[in-house]
Order: C-alpha cells, then structure tokens, then sequence
C-alpha cells in the first residue's frame, strides 16, 4: 500500500469510553471503561487491515464506533472524506450502506424468524435499492456469490451449518456493494477445515469487487494470513502497526514479539526449536489501566520510564508505527 | 512402559428424538504410563464424548456406553460398580473441562472446592486440606495462593480459573489427567501460559496427559503421540512428526492444509476442505470422509477402510489410498 493514495478510512485519536455508575437510585458517574483510548490509523482502498488483540483490548469497540454503532467518546472518523462524527442521523444512513459488517456469531446475528431471502434483501428493502423481481434477481446472485444455492432463499437460519449462516451474513454484507467492510471475527466460531473456506472466499470476494476490509481477530496466524498491514492492540491501544511481513519478522514492541512467539505453529519442528516469551500475568481491567505504558504490568523489558510516562505512538521505520520507549534497541 | 490405559473397541450412542447419533463408533488405541497423547478434530468428532465415556460420565438416557473395554491399571471401568468408579474419577484420572466460567461452583469459595475432593479421596481433616489446597495453588502459580483460597471463582480472572481447576485436578495425583479444551476459551497469552504449566507439572509428577483440542498447533507443542479423529472414528494415529511430517489420511492433509501458518509466505492459499462433516444420525456407509475426499474412489463409498499399519507399527491410518498418500511427503 502506498501512502500517496487517499485513505478510504481515517481514523483520528478515537476514544471510546463506556461509564461505570454506582448506587441503586442516584446513579453516580464513578468511572470509564476506557474500551478505547485514542486509536489513530488510516484503511487504504482494496487493503485488508487486521486488528489483533486479545480478548477486551478494545478490537470489537474500534471496529463498531467506526461504523458509529456506538457513539465515539472523542475523536473522528474520516470516510471518503466526510467526518461521520459530526453527520446528522440521515446522511450517516444513507453513507452506512458503504460500510457493512460481518458479525462473530451467525447464530446469533441472523433472525430466526426471517427467511434467507428476506435476511439478505432487508438491506435493499431499507435504503430503496431494489424492489420485486429486481430485488430477488439481486438475491439469487448474492447467494451464488457467497457460493450458496440461490434454491436455500426460502429456508430459515438454523436449516443451514455454522459456516453457511456465515455465508448468508457475508451475502447480507454484500447487498448493497459496499466500499468496506468490517469482519468482526467472522471465523473464530467455524470448526478449522471450515474457516478455510469463510477465509478464502473473503479473499476471492476482495478480489472480485474490490473490497476493502478490516479484518478484526484474535487468531494472529489468520490475521497475518489475510491482511495487508497489521495492527496489534492491547487495552484500548494501538501498540503496533506495520506491513504483514514487518512486523512478523521484525516486531519491535515487547507485546507484539510476546503474541508472536505464544502462537503455536503446528510444526514440530518448529515448536520443539523456537524461544517462547511466555507473558507473567493477566490483562489489567480497562476501568484501571496502569499508570505510564499500559503495558507495564506484563512487559518483560519494562524500565522506570515505563512507570512514569506514557510512549509515544510514533513511526519507527517507514510505514511501521509502535508505542515503546525502546522500540529503537529492538531495531 | 506400562500400559496405563486401554481402549478396545469403544461405542457409545446417543438415543435422541431425530434418532440415534452415532457419535463414537468403534476406537481402539493404547495410552502408556506418562505418555503425552492429543486427541484432534473438529466439533462433533467423538473427541470429547471418548474421553467422558472414558470417565463413565456419559449422560443416561439418552447417552449409552454400548460395547468396548476401557481397561485402566488392567480393570475395565465399564465393568465396575458405581461405587469404585468413583474411587477412581477424581482419584486416578482426573479431568479439566473446557469452560472454568462454568466448571468451578459460584457459590463456594476456590478453596472449599480444592479441598473437597481431598477430604473425599485423601481423608484429610478440614485444616490439612486446606493448607493443602494452598500449596497446590501455589503450584499452579498463583501469586499469594493462601489469601486466595478464600475467593469465590467471580473473583479469579479466566486464566487463574482455569490453574484453579488444575490444581483441583491434579490433588490427589491422578495417574491420567484428561484435558478437553483447556485453553479454548483463553487468550493465547494466556494459553501459552497453561501450556508451559501442564508441560512443567507433568514432567514433576510424571502423570499422563491426554489433550483433547481442535487445535493442531497446541498439539504440535505438547503431545508425542496423536489421534486424529473424524465422525467418531479414529482415521490417523501416530507420533508428532509421523502426523505432521508424513501423513497419509486425506482427513489430516485437510486440517493441516486449512490451518494459515505465522511463517507462511505471502499470498499462500489456505487449502479448505470442501463440504461439511457428515450427520451423526446418518452415517454415510463405508468411509465417513468420503465426501469431502478429493481421493475418493468407489470403494471408499462402500466399505469403511479399517486402520492398519503404514509406515511402522504405530503409525496407523483409515484409508484405501494411503499409499499414494505417502508418496507425497514434505
């Protein structure tokens, strides 16, 4: 990716923080669930950008207040140019049909009462794209798209499998051409042999239409696998960002090399040989993150500066982006 | 080495309203003394419902241990009284499911919990099996373990649940711990961690491990020996490297050629198996793999290939063309 091209999405020091109440009545404002502490990043048309992270490091909130199914705390949102922070509710409609979603669990992000059909065409239906025979032609060539039998649309969700229900989602994503599209875990619920074929028919679709994805998961061989660029997030932050092959072989935040190595490759070769970092501790909570770096509690490399002052998230090397004080002794 | 456990013919059914699911059909494999063994395939393979018809913890109605032998320290379990199962589970082979959200009681405190199957199979007093529980939690490696004891599960993070429930599992010094997913539900930091931990108890307290995931990677890291499980059967068994390096089921090609490498070169194509596993209900006849298989022939279709030897005694595989398989080695 180039950075001479025009960001489809820009991202700027968003923030997103859920409010902690207390008491029964008088509901006080005691705290924030900083789910997202100043994110900044750009997604370029036709890249797939992986967001990685472990569980509660903020990966779903920064893919969903993109989308501005939540309301960001701080910070904008540039997409082909408009800042969807400050649109009104009916222009934001009529640019959501340009960026869709993929959700973790299609049991759960299909309605059961609907038929295939209706699932996929309700989009068409809500922004008035197409209507009759128009719309069910539409249908029958999504559903062949995502490599379904355009016979399935009067079936209901649970006649099909897990990795079909994920299909039927993907279809439903595609119903109005969008520009992006955020996957959201799309795979981390399909058996293995299952995922393969979710993955490579995310590629094959971005390939055909042009798609631009960010892709949101946990599993860092998959995102490696089909990104573009990476990004590593850890309670509520950006630590990492670079091109897939940088900062696999050259990661130079202490995070990042950790998630690497805690990786099983399946290769017995390769996990009887290789040094392991194996992280002390547990994730601290995002109502409480430490003082200083984030990462402190948890960073084997950790000095008095750490403690004390914030790193900057700065650009090491070219187009390689990283959040530690000593990312340089790294390089 | 003793042969610590085995397993002949195993079959276990379950007797639902849409029919009878066939869910483990026919195993046979044997488990030394300290061996470590990973147990693979995907969702609704056996995997688990082989190793808690090995526990006889299998549900009943509508669950049916229906023939085989699980010969453990040369008895078979399947024959025992409920009574010296339950000298046995807990005791001697100890599990660690999948979930410690819901496997630990919310309601009594970690300690209390540890300590309980102590009282019951140790015949430690209250106070001994409390200072026990403490030094075992310290095992685990959880910092400060004496003032912990007294926390309810809410209050341990899902990696600390999940040692909790280790500790628990190795307190009377199980000779066969069995652990379904233990590190499933956990981040992979934090799976990197419980690893290292299994590794480092089982060579302290040289128990067998058997470790049953979907997860190809883990098992490269942890088992010497592997069983590959498909629909209930066992399709390929053998050490690491014969699984990894010289495979010949067309079944574990597919896995491991559906499985993105963090080494891989850019623009490698992960190779899917197409189509879905079969219906438990319906079993296919002959090979259950058969149509997903691009080896297929019409014998396969037929008659189920039974595991036979390929390139040495321990490496056995389920299928007619494994020797054209074998031809293509990496």
């Amino acid at each position: 990716m180039t950075n001479e091209e025009q960001a489809l999405v820009q991202v700027r020091n968003l923030k997103k923080y859920f409010p902690i109440y207390q008491g029964a009545i008088l509901q006080r404002h005691v705290g924030d669930i900083k789910a997202v502490d100043g994110v900044s990043f750009e997604i370029y048309p036709g890249e797939t950008l992986g967001l990685v992270g472990e569980s509660g490091c903020g990966k779903t909130t920064t893919g969903r207040t993109i989308l501005q199914l939540y309301e960001p705390t701080d910070g904008q949102i540039v997409f082909e140019g408009v800042d969807l922070t400050t649109l009104k509710e009916n222009d934001l409609r009529r640019l959501r049909s340009h960026m869709q979603m993929i959700f973790q669990d299609p049991y759960a992000s299909l309605n059961p009462r609907m038929t295939v059909g209706s699932i996929i065409s309700a989009p068409l239906e809500v922004h008035k794209i197409a209507r009759g025979k128009e719309k069910r032609e539409r249908v029958d060539e999504l559903l062949e798209l995502v490599g379904l039998n355009p016979e399935f649309v009067n079936r209901y969700p649970h006649e099909f499998s897990g990795g079909q229900r994920q299909r039927i989602g993907i279809a439903r994503a595609l119903a109005l051409s969008p520009d992006l599209i955020i996957c959201d875990e799309p795979i981390s619920s399909l058996d293995v042999s299952i995922q393969a074929q979710v993955v490579n028919l995310l590629e094959d679709l971005q390939e055909q239409l042009g798609l631009t994805y960010l892709f949101i998961a946990h599993d860092l061989s998959m995102v490696r696998h089909i990104s573009d660029r990476m990004a590593v997030m850890y309670l509520g932050k950006i630590v990492e960002l670079a091109d897939r092959d940088e900062i696999y072989l050259h990661p130079l935040h202490p995070y990042t090399q950790a998630l690497m190595s805690a990786v099983p490759v399946p290769d017995p070769d390769i996990s009887e040989t290789r040094q392991r970092i194996i992280l002390e501790g547990d994730i601290p909570s995002p109502a409480n993150p430490p003082f200083g770096c984030n990462f402190n509690t948890r960073c084997p490399v950790a000095r008095e500066i750490c403690f004390q002052e914030e790193p900057a998230y700065r650009e090491i090397k070219s187009k390689h982006w990283t959040a530690c004080h000593f990312a340089e002794d790294f390089l | 080495m003793a042969v610590l456990l085995d397993l002949k013919d195993l079959i276990t059914r379950f007797y639902t309203e849409d029919g009878v699911v066939h869910a483990v059909n026919g195993i046979s494999y044997k488990m030394d003394d300290g061996e470590t063994l990973g147990v693979v395939g995907e969702s609704g393979c056996g995997k688990s419902v082989h190793a808690l018809s090995i526990m006889r913890l299998i549900q009943s109605p509508p669950g049916k241990i229906e023939s085989g032998e699980v010969i453990f320290h040369g008895h078979d379990l399947l024959k025992m009284s409920d009574n010296e199962m339950r000298s046995i589970r807990g005791a001697q082979i100890a599990m660690v499911f999948q979930d410690p959200m819901t496997s630990l009681n919310p309601v009594y405190t970690v300690g209390f919990q540890i300590s309980e199957a102590l009282m019951l199979h140790q015949d430690m007093d209250k106070k001994e099996a409390y200072k026990r529980s403490g030094e075992l939690l310290t095992m685990v490696g959880i910092p400060e373990a004496k003032q912990r004891l007294d926390d309810y599960p809410h209050q341990f993070s899902g990696g600390m649940r999940q040692r909790a429930m280790i500790a628990m599992a190795l307190s009377c010094h199980p000779s066969l711990l069995i652990a379904d997913e233990p590190t499933t539900a956990l981040d992979v930091t934090i799976q990197a961690q419980i690893v290292e931990l299994v590794k480092r108890l089982q060579s302290e307290l040289g128990m067998a491990v058997m470790w049953i995931t979907h997860d190809l990677g883990i098992i490269a890291e942890i088992a010497k020996k592997i069983n590959v499980m498909y629909a209930g059967y066992i399709v390929e068994r053998g050490n690491v490297r014969d699984i990894y390096k010289r495979t010949r089921h067309p079944y574990t090609l597919g896995l491991l050629g559906s499985l993105p490498r963090l080494d891989e070169a850019p623009g490698t194509k992960l190779v899917s198996i197409p189509g879905l596993p079969p219906d438990l209900v319906d079993l296919p006849k002959g090979c259950p793999f058969a149509a997903r298989c691009t080896y297929r022939i019409d014998k396969c279709l037929e008659e189920m290939p039974p595991l036979v030897p390929s390139d040495g005694l321990d490496h056995v595989v389920a299928c007619w063309r494994w020797e054209e398989i074998a031809g293509r080695d990496r």
